[in-house]
């Protein structure tokens, strides 16, 4: 490295091959409102290219949940449902058995999932239902103000715990992928992390994977991603990736937790061989 | 240094939330003194991208754009002017 500052305002004149676009195709724009450092377009990022990579653009609808993301829409080149808070999963059902062929997913929150809608997502991984959850756990409400969710982890600090969450008072957090996981409905299940580089390229894999299962009609899957909220957390931005892996990733363990019907309990998806040899991994 | 990589950074896009720095490997990326229209410092390229899309993995604002040279030190990969 040397301390010398090229031009950055546009691509190589010639010689070069573009390996990065600034967004997947299935993204309409770059211009979004969520906050500096906010996890959630990533997870935004491993959706909509997997759609894309599986071929499936065209059959895709998406269901989505109340909470900061849903401010993405605006972005999403697809088919989309808006639901009521918690209610994605069974809105997924009634639409997913009138058009069995297409690809569902749901697009929630924590509170969103474990909150307003525990039981909604709880039923339809019992039944089976052939859908795809997406949860995207921040351990907050993010979009009314940062207050505490049913993942919030113990010691966390919010705008309702400013003290950090304290079992005595406030019980203890629901791993909602650890609880889905175990269901005979459930055919898929895992929890990724957008913290760094590699954790984007994971969480892409299990998205990919849990598509795979539900186009293969194998039952109900499950994708968590862990997402930085440095607004609703008191954390500089910088410091999100760090305060998510640390705090929020010790009780919210990543990795696959059922994969072809089988438990797993946190094992570690390979990550692709492109990725590594580019050393971004 | 050659070059293996290249990347184009929309300054405009970006909201100062420094993710990309600690994210690119060979450290290639730092924060400048400037602000943008919207009023966040951006970052800046020095020499020695190897292209691995780090930076464009971590963004969450969509400011990456990632270039491979065919070969290394190709030309476009010019000092500011
Ligand atoms: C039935 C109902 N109750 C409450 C609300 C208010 N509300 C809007 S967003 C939100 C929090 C969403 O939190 P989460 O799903 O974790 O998403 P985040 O903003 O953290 O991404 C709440 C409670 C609502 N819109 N509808
Ligand atoms: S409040 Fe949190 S979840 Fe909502 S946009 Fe800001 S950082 Fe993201
Ligand atoms: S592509 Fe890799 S090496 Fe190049 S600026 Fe981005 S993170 Fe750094
Ligand atoms: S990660 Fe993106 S938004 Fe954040 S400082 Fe870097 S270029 Fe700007
Ligand atoms: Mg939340």
């Amino acid at each position: 490295m040397s301390d010398e500052v090229l031009r950055s305002d546009r691509p190589p004149e010639s010689g070069a091959t573009r390996t990065g676009e600034f967004k997947p195709t299935l993204q309409l724009g770059t211009d979004h409102d969520l906050c500096a450092g906010c996890g959630e377009p990533l997870a935004l990022r491993t959706i909509l290219e997997s759609i894309e990579e599986l071929g499936l653009a065209q059959r895709t609808i998406g269901v989505i949940g109340i909470g900061c993301y849903t401010a993405l829409t605006s972005l999403m080149d697809l088919d989309l449902i808006q639901a009521l808070h918690g209610r994605a999963p069974s809105l997924a059902t009634g639409a997913k058995r009138m058009l069995p062929d297409r690809l569902f997913f749901t697009l929630q929150g924590d509170g969103d999932m474990a909150n307003e809608g525990l039981q909604e997502v709880i039923h339809a991984a019992a039944r089976g239902e052939n859908i795809t959850c997406v949860l995207l756990n921040n351990g907050v409400f993010g979009e009314t103000g940062g207050h505490m969710t049913a993942t919030t982890v113990l010691g966390q600090r919010t705008k309702n715990t400013l003290e950090g969450r304290d079992a005595t008072q406030h019980g203890y957090p629901i791993q909602m992928v650890d609880l889905l996981a175990p269901l005979g409905g459930t055919a898929y299940a895992a929890r990724g992390s957008v913290h760094d580089a590699s954790g984007v390229v994971k969480t892409k894999v299990m998205m990919r994977r849990a598509f795979e299962t539900q186009m293969r009609g194998e039952g109900f899957s499950i994708v968590e991603i862990l997402t930085m909220c440095p607004t609703g957390w008191f954390v500089p931005t910088a410091k999100g990736p760090g305060y998510l892996n640390e705090v929020l990733g010790a009780v919210h363990v990543t990795g696959e937790w059922k994969r072809d019907g089988r438990l797993l309990r946190g094992a570690e998806p390979e990550a692709p061989n492109e990725a590594k040899e580019r050393g971004a991994v | 240094m050659s070059q293996r990589g290249h990347v184009v950074i929309d300054i405009e896009r970006c909201k100062g939330c420094e993710l990309c720095i600690p994210a690119c490997p060979p450290q290639v990326l730092r924060m400048t003194g400037e602000h943008n229209r919207i009023g966040a410092h951006y970052p800046e390229l020095l020499s020695g991208c190897t292209g691995c899309r780090a930076c464009w993995l971590v963004c969450p604002d969509f400011c990456f754009e990632v270039w491979q040279f065919d070969e290394p030190g190709a030309p476009g990969a010019r000092p500011g002017e």
